[in-house]
């Protein structure tokens, strides 16, 4: 059945890319117009990727390709162009297009006093355009143009208020750190493009080659891990997780872009789209798993002792990702991971979106300075809340369905990834109730309006009481909250329909209860012990860190792992840096400064000498020929040799 | 023969360089073309000493002296006359402060 909808499906990138081009090239004269053109393009950009989600539904696993566009020849190899179709990435493009969609609305009263506005909604635009052209290209390359994309739209929205040091740093970091990883990801295509059949890139050919097993594992192994380390570097995986933490000096609707949707779900995709290569080799599997596991359990640890609103969240992306990570590496199917990937967009957006939210309002990120703000906040506290809950895996919410789907595929596999996977939620379950008692209940700290003046990441003035935001934001909150409540019932222990459409393959997970009710338990324990400790304070706060003061240091320091790269690699290369710049400067520019100025004072010897005397011009006339005597005098005895 | 020749171009060249060396460094206009003068008359010695003494002797050597002479006496004629026009306009016939071409 060929599909009506799907072959509009390059529509949908074109939109924004539309919005950017007409920011771009005008939107100062634009003004209000041109955000309102910027959302309505990423609107008709969700609704065709709902019209083809939808007819999608009809339980139809074909995909749509189309791949006509012969873009570059080498030797008698065509690269084309092209887009795909599948259920994966139907998928995808409806995450994207909504959450962008909201994040645009969110940012139209978020940004609303920045001058740079629609510099930011082009940016925006640009974003949601190369991530929706990654989630339909046809084939690797095609992908890792949009890729490259993504990297680049993080850089400009970091480093959005790039008068800030820490922006301009951040951005840099995220830029660089991603950049390791996607070098990982260009080799694994060189590689795939050298041992493919016929040098295709594109995933069906892919699929072809690799579920028949034509390619020998061992190069399979190393172009999955390949591809992974490129997973790894956007999905800030560990160890190069730590730009995403930092890429929090960006605008927050922007945190919420780059968690939810776009630059941290490519990696998880990539893995996902590429899961035939991975599915081949057992090894890298592992791999996946075991980095997934490990940056779950880590993240998680590191989020408990975080004082920044933001940080938390960042640190529980990391988190979450992981166990996307370690869905995948499971090898049953990539169902389990897409799954987590779909609900965690919605509670995540809503998580960022609800702390832009308090920020606007409280004007500070550090959560010590907060609090009480329930009262004043219903709209942002319920849906935080909400947020809050299928975060931590409480049921009915959406983050349970899909956390208990990996865990209990975890208690399948691996046992080790099982037990690292609870620790990590329960983990996540106490830092989400410490961060929702810290701000919304309990009374409103003293500092806080000591720290309404500054601290804030907001360029208009403070407000003197927190206060409601407007409903351009709080509209895209409820309707976060709403989905991060009801998503997670595509997928639940009693009703396997999502993985079944996904994958169009029928793994009939056992419904695990017992794993059900301990994630659960899990969960209510963190949040009891978060509502013991902050909010009721029956147990003491400094309960650890008083005793260990020394593992609070490590957590609250991110285990050094920053210091470790300033130590190990940053320090050298800089150093190394200074001496290039060195030579460069001394040596290289020294070459070049001594010609030119060779020349010069030859000009200025020249300049002087026509000072109009004719005694002058004498001299020189005697001299000439004197040079041209002796030349021929020379000539005429090299001659005579 | 050539011993014969050589007294006369060496007293040319010794010439010559005084005339050069005066039209190069004397600042007052008149000892200046009185230079030029020296200069021309070396050559002159050489034609003459040429035409009269060199391998081939012909008259040619003696009459372009004379043309030589005669060009002499119109440049230092016409030299003449700006240097006292110039002493009229500047006061002055250092030819150092002649560089009025200069733009």
């Amino acid at each position: 059945m060929v599909s009506d909808y799907s072959q509009y499906a390059w529509l949908i990138p074109l939109f924004p890319l539309l919005a950017f081009l007409a920011l771009t090239a005008m939107g100062r004269q634009m003004k209000e117009a041109g955000i309102y053109f910027s959302i309505i393009a990423m609107l008709a950009s969700f609704i065709v990727a709902l019209l083809i989600f939808v007819e999608r539904l009809g339980g139809n696993v074909e995909g749509y390709t189309w791949d006509k566009l012969d873009w570059l020849r080498v030797g008698d190899i065509t690269l084309n162009m092209g887009f795909e179709v599948t259920n994966l990435n139907s998928l995808m493009l409806v995450i994207v297009t909504l959450v962008s969609l909201l994040v645009n609305v969110y940012s139209k009263g978020y940004m609303k006093d920045d001058e740079r506005i629609h510099v930011f909604f082009s940016y925006v635009a640009l974003f949601s355009f190369s991530m929706l052209g990654l989630v339909i290209s046809e084939n690797m390359l095609e992908l890792y143009i949009f890729w490259e994309l993504v990297g680049v739209c993080s850089f400009l929205l970091v480093g959005f208020w790039y008068f800030k040091p820490e922006a301009r740093a951040a951005a840099k970091k995220a830029f660089i750190v991603t950049r390791v990883g996607d070098v990982g990801l260009f080799i694994g295509i060189l590689l795939l493009f050298w041992h493919m059949p016929g040098h295709s890139l594109d995933f069906s050919s892919i699929h072809n080659a690799f579920s028949t097993g034509k390619i020998d594992p061992s190069t399979t192994t190393w172009i999955a891990i390949l591809i992974f380390i490129g997973a790894i570097g956007k999905s800030g995986q560990f160890p190069l997780h730590t730009w995403l933490p930092d890429a929090m000096e960006g605008p927050t609707p922007i945190s919420a872009l780059i968690h939810a949707a776009t630059m941290v779900a490519a990696g998880v995709y990539l893995v996902a789209r590429t899961f035939d290569i991975f599915h081949a080799s057992s090894d890298a599997l592992l791999v996946v798993a075991y980095v997934g596991g490990f940056t779950a359990l880590f993240a998680a640890t590191i989020g408990v002792a975080q004082n920044d609103i933001k940080r938390i969240l960042a640190y529980s992306t990391v988190s979450q990702l992981g166990y996307m990570m370690m869905a995948l590496g499971m090898g049953v199917s990539y169902a389990s991971g897409m799954f987590h990937l779909f609900t965690h967009a919605f509670f995540k957006a809503l998580l960022f979106l609800g702390a832009g939210s308090v920020i606007h309002a409280v004007h500070t990120q550090d959560i010590n300075e907060m609090g009480g703000l329930s009262r004043k906040m219903k709209i942002t506290t319920w849906t935080f809340a909400i947020g809050s809950l299928a975060l931590s895996g409480i049921p009915p919410f959406s983050g349970f369905w899909s956390k208990d789907l990996i865990l209990s595929e975890a208690y399948e596999h691996n046992k080790l990834l099982f037990w690292a996977g609870l620790i990590a939620a329960f983990f996540t379950a106490f830092y989400m109730a410490r961060l929702f008692f810290l701000v919304f209940m309990g009374s409103p700290s003293k500092k806080h309006h000591a720290a309404a003046a500054d601290g804030s990441d907001h360029t208009h003035s403070a407000h003197h009481e927190p206060h409601e935001s407007p409903a351009t934001m709080t509209t895209p909150l409820v309707i976060l909250a709403v989905l991060a409540v009801v998503a997670g019932f595509v997928n639940t222990p009693m009703n396997e329909w999502f993985s079944h459409w996904l994958t169009g393959e029928d793994h009939a997970e056992p419904v695990n209860w017992f794993i059900l009710i301990l994630s659960t338990l899990t969960g209510l324990l963190g949040i009891g012990l978060g509502y013991l400790m902050y909010l009721k304070r029956s147990v003491p706060r400094d309960v650890v860190s008083g005793k260990l003061p020394g593992l609070h240091t490590l957590v609250y320091r991110k285990y050094f792992i920053d210091e470790a790269y300033d130590g190990i690699l940053v320090k050298p290369l800089r150093g190394m840096g200074y001496i290039l710049e060195l030579i460069d400067i001394y040596i290289i520019d020294g070459i070049v400064r001594l010609s030119a100025y060779a020349v010069v004072s030859l000009g200025r010897l020249g300049a002087r000498l026509q000072n109009g005397q004719l005694q002058t011009y004498g001299v020189i006339t005697i001299l000439g020929m004197l040079i041209l005597a002796l030349a021929i005098a020379g000539r005429r005895f090299i001659h005579a040799e | 023969m050539g011993t014969i020749i050589t007294p006369y171009l060496t007293l040319a060249a010794i010439l010559f360089c005084i005339g050069l060396y005066g039209a190069l460094t004397k600042k007052n206009g008149v000892i200046v073309l009185l230079s030029i003068e020296l200069m021309l008359n070396a050559v002159n010695l050489n034609l003459v000493a040429f035409s009269k003494l060199g391998d081939h002797p012909v008259l040619t050597g003696q009459i372009f002296s004379l043309f030589n002479i005669t060009v002499a006496a119109a440049e230092a004629a016409v030299g003449i006359a700006i240097l006292i026009a110039l002493y009229r306009n500047k006061g002055t016939t250092d030819v150092t402060e002649m560089d009025s071409m200069k733009r």
